[in-house]
């Protein structure tokens, strides 16, 4: 059975800091930080956003493409690893926003930053298996860096969410594969606020390793080689490894020039790969091959091989696209209210 | 802890659900168990569009507890298409530049919490219509 | 129906009472308002409290005040209107003695808001609100007040010079009355210049924060004139209306049929049309309050209320003197005891001993007493009979 997206959807807060203003604060080297990461400034959520809500209003432009009746959903996936509980689904919040209860299967998925392609990945496959008709994948992020940490000047919020079905597709799946191992690179123990990283560790053995793992894994199931893709998108942590990564596996700079969203948006973890296949889909024309291979510390990537089809340019304007949410009505702050509505200062009750 | 009383909202707050009166047309939100207008006790459940024009508002600068981070904020008085109006707080905007007869549309919003560690209560807020 | 006169008037300066509390306020209004109609035993206590709950922890005050009152055993009631709860309690008090199920029956309007932080007090009195669809949202009342102003603006052309004038007559007003809690003046530019609060209100905009109470005894003008006590002045019309709880379900926002209605239902009462009253003390919980009800009550044209009030019309030597006492501004709020000092104020000028504060003219008084942002009216007429 063919599956794939029905509809895709994504909600982008629309504050943003600049890379300049973190690094006045921590007296950081602003251009070296630019150049360094490739990255200018990132998103901020209002106090008001979080990630049901970001999920919720994402999810809803995603039904606006697909066109279906919401009720013959079977399940909704969320992955994330800012959800606003600890213990309580993000994805009983979103099922009931769309008014779909009760007969629905959900479950809130964490895997880092591949939390979201990990959502995905079984919408996708509890759909090619026939027990349900749609199921939504959605990775949702409003991850915090800590004050003066390199994560601090990327660390940002969105939300992709993809609706898969087996019939009216907008990009069919062609093939996935996932490569994943213990690799403590970056994590977050129970109770604590910030997470931690093994610094340089984050790259060759983490990074790279698993996305190149998983590439050639990809290409080498599916029969392809670099050139036969439109458009790749890995992880964007930063405006750097998905470009260096991409060169050095025999991509080339027009291929991920769509996708790479991070110099203007920061990091949105389990949002992250999952946004910039939903930029290249605003674009994409039928018949083009996409590539999507997300990162998630921990650590593992999940890569997917798409073909767009000739619905997708009918869907395309029924819903705000990536770009506008992206560039357009931007609100810039500076950091002490940065800091406010990111709680990295409270006032006491 | 008031985990009920903000559970039982849920379809108003999550979904704009409404209630209709099926003999006279008004439309009633919160939905109700009699219809103000004409005394008929049946109802068709409907969702409201969330889109219409700003009435009157104001900036909240006192802000109640819970709303301290967002203060100063604008609430205001909305008419929707559908003739109904509903008072909500208006996000995602600088409150000096709204004025009357802003074409404002719902978002899903995180409205409050019960403490650090309590409920969180989600509900519906205004933005600027523009297509985000 | 029999007729009612009121025979005693009992009050206190009001302010941040910090050594009196709930039933001590109550008692002290309740004793001066005995002394003062020579009495010393009632047949009914009508209570008028928004929320000794919310404030103090306390309710069940129909037993607390009538036992703390030294009349132990007396039946007694708390009726509840946010703040029309105290013109609520003298209307109670009415229906006993127009009914015939008592002859003196006492009214006492009490609020104790200082015990909780200010912030406390101000989600206490958002409870007259709706909780789910209005105090959800993060307004409070001078934010509902304030979309009115801002509607009211935009539609006749309101200032905010007009209504701070409301405030600096109030004041010039309660300057003259011993006892109100702010009599100090107050300029246009004091009340623009004040902290903002929910824009346009500015702190001087909005009454304040008070502990008060207030008193009165009604009984029949047959026993009125028996006692010979006092000039006689009787209640001549009583109008009580009711209209949505939320602001946004009126049909016209800068309309209030509870207002309105009451209004009618009182003037018809007692046979008289708005042309015939004399005076008014209205709810001034707001500044744009004072000038939205002056036109609801027909006494300016629609948005003639700022105009009206900055030309001075509603001062002491104005054509239609509103807030002889200072208002809910300068005179203070305890909310349910505020209806019942309406009534003080309105007696004290038809009996003509308001002092430095008292009108020519006083033969006819109007008491505008209201809940919430208009979901409640109770309204008031009195008269000086010889």
């Amino acid at each position: 059975m063919d599956v794939g997206i029905v509809g895709y959807g994504t909600q982008i807060p629309r504050n943003r800091i600049k890379v300049e203003e973190i690094a006045k604060v921590w007296g950081a080297d602003a251009p070296a930080y630019k150049k360094g990461l490739n990255l200018n400034e990132k998103s901020v959520p209002m106090p008001d956003e979080d990630v049901a809500t970001l999920t919720v209003n994402a999810a809803r432009n995603a039904l606006l493409r697909a066109g279906i009746n919401p009720m013959e959903i079977g399940a909704v996936y969320v992955g994330s690893e800012s959800h606003p509980y600890a213990v309580k689904p993000t994805g009983t919040i979103l099922a009931e926003a769309l008014g779909i209860c009760p007969h629905v299967h959900t479950a809130d998925f964490e895997f880092a930053c591949k939390a979201g392609t990990e959502a995905m990945f079984v919408a996708l496959h509890l759909v090619k298996s026939g027990v349900m008709k749609y199921a939504f994948g959605i990775g949702s992020d409003t991850s915090q860096g800590a004050p003066g940490d390199a994560l601090e000047y990327s660390a940002s919020a969105g939300s992709a969410a993809y609706l898969m079905g087996s019939d009216n597709l907008v990009a069919q799946l062609v093939d996935t594969h996932c490569y994943m191992t213990d690799t403590p690179d970056f994590w977050r123990r129970e109770g604590a606020h910030y997470p931690e990283h093994g610094g340089r560790f984050t790259g060759e053995p983490a990074y790279w390793k698993h996305v190149s793992g998983a590439v050639n894994a990809m290409l080498e199931k599916a029969k392809m080689k670099p050139q036969d893709f439109n458009y790749i998108i890995f992880h964007q942590p930063n405006g750097k490894f998905p470009a260096q990564t991409a060169l050095k596996l025999g991509f080339k700079e027009p291929q991920f020039r769509h996708g790479l969203l991070t110099p203007v948006l920061g990091n949105t973890y389990s949002a992250s790969s999952p946004l910039g296949l939903a930029a290249t889909l605003d674009i994409a024309k039928p018949n083009e091959t996409i590539l999507l291979v997300s990162y998630g510390s921990g650590a593992g990537s999940d890569a997917f091989i798409w073909r767009t089809t000739d619905r997708l340019p009918k869907v395309q304007n029924l819903a705000p696209k990536v770009r506008k949410q992206l560039d357009e009505h931007k609100v810039y702050l500076e950091y002490g209210t940065y800091a406010k509505y990111r709680r990295k200062i409270i006032k006491p009750e | 802890m008031k985990v009920a009383k903000h559970w039982r909202e849920t379809p108003e707050r999550y979904r704009l659900e409404a209630g209709k009166c099926k003999k006279c047309g008004h439309i009633n939100f919160p939905g109700r168990l009699i219809c103000p207008e004409c005394g008929t006790k049946e109802f068709e459940t409907i969702r409201l569009s969330g889109k219409g024009k700003l009435e009157t508002f104001t900036i909240i600068q006192t802000a109640p507890p819970g709303f301290a981070d967002l203060a100063p904020y604008a609430v205001g008085i909305v008419e929707l298409e559908e003739g109904v109006k509903i008072l909500a707080q208006i996000t995602d905007c600088n409150p000096n530049d709204l004025k009357i007869g802003d074409t404002l549309v719902t978002k899903f919003r995180r409205i409050n919490e019960e403490g650090k560690t309590g409920m969180i209560m989600y509900g519906y807020k205004f933005v600027p219509d523009f297509g985000l | 129906m029999r007729d009612i006169a009121v025979i005693g008037i009992g009050m206190m300066k009001w302010g941040e009472l910090w050594e009196k509390s709930i039933r001590d306020l109550a008692v002290e209004a309740s004793l001066n308002c005995l002394a003062d109609a020579g009495i010393d035993r009632v047949d009914t206590i009508s209570i008028g409290c928004m929320s000794g709950g919310i404030f103090n922890g306390q309710e069940h005050l129909a037993s607390m005040i009538p036992d703390y009152l030294g009349m132990k055993n007396t039946p007694a009631m708390r009726v509840e209107s946010a703040c029309a709860s105290g013109g609520l309690a003298v209307r109670t008090a009415f229906l006993e003695i127009a009914s015939g199920m008592s002859d003196y029956a006492l009214a006492v309007g009490v609020e104790k808001m200082t015990d909780v932080s200010g912030g406390e007090a101000t989600d206490g009195l958002a409870t007259a609100a709706d909780q789910d669809y209005e105090a959800f949202n993060g307004i409070n009342f001078p934010g509902l007040y304030a979309l009115m102003a801002k509607a009211h603006m935009h539609r006749y052309g309101t200032t905010r010079e007009q209504m701070a004038d409301v405030a600096v007559k109030n004041h010039r007003n309660g300057n003259l009355n011993p006892l109100a809690q702010f009599p100090g003046l107050m300029t246009r530019e004091q009340v623009m210049n004040s902290v903002m609060v929910a824009d346009p209100l500015r702190l001087m905009d909005c009454s304040p924060i008070t502990d008060g109470a207030a008193a009165v005894l009604l009984t029949t003008v047959e026993e009125a004139k028996r006692l010979k006590k006092h000039p006689l002045v009787v209640i001549s019309g009583i109008g009580l209306a009711s209209d949505t709880i939320q602001l946004c379900q009126r049909k016209d926002i800068l309309k209030c049929p509870a207002i309105e209605l009451a209004g009618q239902k009182a003037l018809k009462m007692a046979g008289k049309t708005i042309r015939d009253i004399n005076f008014a003390e209205i709810h001034d919980c707001f500044t744009i309050s004072e000038i939205m009800i002056m036109e609801e009550l027909g006494i300016v044209e629609r948005g003639q209320g700022g105009p009206a009030t900055s030309a001075g019309h509603t001062a002491l030597d104005g054509k239609f003197p509103i807030n002889t006492s200072g208002g809910l501004k300068s005179k203070g709020h305890p909310v349910g005891a505020t209806g019942v000092a309406q009534i003080y104020e309105v007696v004290t000028q038809l009996r003509g001993t308001a002092g430095k504060r008292q009108l020519k003219n006083a033969k006819v008084g109007m008491t505008q007493n209201m809940g919430g942002s208009g979901g409640s009216c109770v309204i008031h007429i009195l008269e000086a009979k010889s």
